[in-house]
């Protein structure tokens, strides 16, 4: 049998014909809706695709895209940026964590501004890598800043479950793994949402399955579609939610079926339910407080908790973005981009005010890089 | 006393290790009378308008498919040269060695440069070498400076101007991506090579067909995206691109596809690109498809007097967007 490659696996999902098919498809349904469709793509990664690839453009007017909570990198709070900088300032310290979230800026800087300053802080391109330098550096602690949705959870897991494994003593963990239904309900909380429909990330589906959005759809009669991130995914996954609408119906559809199941990845969701339980309250950027949102360690592994072990070291301050910023709204799907007073002003992605910004993930770092071709 | 392998402090000393190590090494690769001279500085003798420029190289890692930051550093400065239609001449080369560096691959190093000096007729005249304390550098670092003879003037990236084409001399990434599949961590299994090549036996021949050249740069670090973005800027026009006809390996898209990002960011080291006017657009492309092993060498865009200052970029779909300067550090995406 030929060998697999990786261009088999998505080229079929950026033919031209059928995107154009697709968005033909799409303006002839769209026509007969009595009103607009406001739909939330959650995942940052689904905002770039829209701009990366201009879908925006080949759809009517009355569908709309609103920019939801989905990046890791952008719901940070500041006051956890400075707990990995002060974690990364004491001695004996290296920090690792993954991609963006080293420029993504702090209170007192981002850590790639900490690490010209010194400190030891490296970006990672799997959570295992971390393992690699705990056990090259053993006179060194090794701190992984776990960061991401149910996506990259089961990564961690992983990695915690081979450090408990090879016995190695000095690989502890800061986790700030947050949760995508819990950062929908604090959307949908807001009595002045116009969001009426969603699609869901697929990559966060292939481990907990596309059940995770049943009570979104049953709680907000709102149709949810959980969507791959090829332009065609992105598109026929519209197309669905137009057709529901126009049929007025409310379902959870998986347009994403060569990956997704209704119930995952089960082998998965139980290594994280082995290493973690719901953390109480976690404070999102722009969100704020959200209740069980997030996950922590289970207290059998507390031994591997930075948090614990240098608890006293860590700045705990909450801090806002700052007063010009809308962040918050953008991550609510209050605002656009656009309508942010700084934006592309004094907030670009080289100098940038909030984290819609500064991750390559985030909402207005798209529009400021694809979107505005007239 | 046997003769050490690696790189030792006493290698910069300015005595009697540093002098055998410039004497065997590097003057038996590099040959010719000027260094030999063994003056405080190489004496030229050269007439009329001097293309003259400077270029540092620190990749990591030191060797990858397709090349080494030797090979780099010869390429590197030769294409700078070649780019302003100026014919490579003399260069300069400091070496900043790291203490304990192997000696057989500091050898390797010098050898690739030496092939590749020949490959433009280029000679290394002076130099200087330095050792570091172990870890202060990563092995070895390269800078090298170049002076050339302008054959073809008025190669400039003001001169381009509304009406030109944009030609692409072959396919994109082949660099950046060869770099990251062999970074430590990542180690890609990946038949993938690096472009690196000196671009002067091309840009001869293009000079040679006596063409109208506005512009000419190799697409190293920031890619297309950066060359393109920088015309436009330097002589305010607007640069449209169809994404169809870029040509891209699959091997690049493939790791693109991996870690979230795109080909026209990554880095080439032996991939050029022109503007001239579209009339003779097609001309340039059969000289450089009969002559210059640019096989690949496409008409991939147009350069206009709307959008000043920008890129676009246009999907097989009908959409466009605009393809901006890289910028910051190429990290991977999250998730």
């Amino acid at each position: 049998m030929p060998e697999l490659q990786l261009k088999q696996l998505y080229d079929g999902f950026r033919d031209p014909r059928t995107v154009a098919e697709l968005a033909s498809q799409i303006k002839q349904l769209a026509a007969k809706l009595d009103e607009p469709v406001n739909v939330m793509e959650v995942c940052g990664g689904h905002t770039h695709t829209i701009m990366k690839y201009g879908l925006l453009q080949l759809l009517p007017d009355n569908i709309e895209f609103i920019h939801g909570p989905g990046c890791p990198v952008c719901i940070m709070p500041k006051e956890r940026i400075d707990q990995a900088a002060a974690l990364a300032q004491i001695p004996d310290v290296i920090l690792v964590t993954l991609g963006d979230m080293i420029r993504v800026p702090g209170s007192e800087g981002s850590l790639a501004q900490f690490r010209a300053k010194g400190c030891d802080i490296r970006p990672i391109y799997m959570p295992l890598d971390a393992l690699k330098i705990a056990q090259e550096n053993p006179d060194k602690t090794v701190v992984y800043f776990a960061i991401g949705f149910e996506t990259s959870t089961p990564m961690t897991a992983v990695l915690l479950e081979q450090a408990e494994k090879l016995g190695i003593p000095n690989l502890l963990f800061h986790i700030n793994h947050v949760l995508v239904p819990p950062a929908i309900d604090a959307v949908m909380a807001d009595p002045d949402t116009r969001v009426n429909a969603f699609i869901g990330p697929s990559h966060v589906s292939v481990i907990t399955g596309s059940q995770i959005y049943q009570p979104t759809v049953d709680n907000y009669h709102t149709p949810v579609v959980v969507s791959g991130f090829e332009p065609v995914d992105v598109m026929q996954s519209i197309l669905s939610i137009v057709k529901q609408k126009v049929e007025g119906r409310c379902a959870l559809e998986n347009q994403y079926e060569r990956a997704v199941s209704y119930k995952g990845n089960e082998a998965a969701q139980q290594k994280v339910n082995h290493f973690f339980t719901v953390r109480p309250s976690f404070r999102w950027r722009g969100l704020g407080p959200i209740p069980n949102s997030a996950l922590m360690l289970k207290p059998e592994y507390r031994h591997r908790d930075a948090e614990l072990k240098y608890g006293e070291r860590l700045p705990v301050k909450e801090i806002d973005d700052h007063k010009a910023c809308q962040c918050g709204d953008i991550l609510r799907g209050k605002a656009k981009p656009q309508d942010c007073k700084v934006f592309g002003r004094g907030c670009t992605p080289q100098t940038p005010l909030g984290s819609c910004m500064v991750s390559s993930e985030g909402a207005c770092n798209a529009y400021y890089r694809y979107a505005g071709v007239k | 006393m046997s003769t050490p392998k690696q790189i030792q402090l006493s290698h910069g000393g300015g005595g009697r290790e540093m002098a055998e190590l410039i004497g065997k090494l590097f003057f038996e690769a590099f040959d010719n009378q000027i260094l030999r001279q063994e003056e405080d500085a190489a004496c030229l003798n050269m007439t009329g308008p001097i293309a003259f420029t400077t270029d540092s190289f620190v990749v990591s890692p030191l060797f990858f498919k397709g090349g080494n930051i030797g090979k780099l550093a010869i390429a590197g400065t030769v294409n700078d040269l070649a780019m302003m239609g100026a014919a490579p001449q003399y260069l300069s080369c400091g070496f900043i060695i790291e203490e304990g560096f192997e000696i057989a691959k500091l050898k390797e190093i010098v050898e690739t440069m030496a092939a590749e000096l020949h490959k433009s007729g280029a000679k290394i005249v002076c130099g200087d070498t330095k050792v570091v304390p172990k870890g202060c550098a990563d092995g070895v670092f390269i800078n090298t400076s170049g002076v050339g003879r302008i054959i073809k003037p008025g190669i400039s990236v003001h001169s381009v101007r509304p009406g030109d084409a944009i030609i692409l001399s072959r396919d994109i990434g082949c660099h950046g991506a060869a770099i990251l599949a062999a970074r430590e961590g990542l180690e890609l299994e990946t038949e993938l090579q690096s472009d690196c090549a000196t671009l002067w036996p091309m840009v001869e021949q293009l000079i040679a067909a006596n063409l109208e050249l506005h512009a000419m740069r190799d697409a190293t670090r920031g890619g297309i995206a950066a060359v393109l973005n920088e015309w436009a800027k330097a002589a305010n026009v607007g640069i449209e691109l169809s994404e169809e006809v870029i040509p891209v390996r699959d091997e690049v898209r493939g790791v693109c596809e991996l870690y979230g990002f795109e080909p026209w960011d990554l880095a080439n080291e032996g991939t050029f690109v022109i503007a001239l006017p579209q009339e003779i657009a097609a001309d340039a492309i059969t000289v450089m498809h009969q002559f210059c092993n640019c096989d690949q060498a496409r008409i991939v865009g147009t350069v206009t007097d709307t959008n000043a200052g920008k890129v676009i970029l246009h999907s097989p779909w009908g959409s466009k967007r605009y393809l901006e300067l890289p910028a910051g550090e190429l990290l991977p995406r999250i998730c």
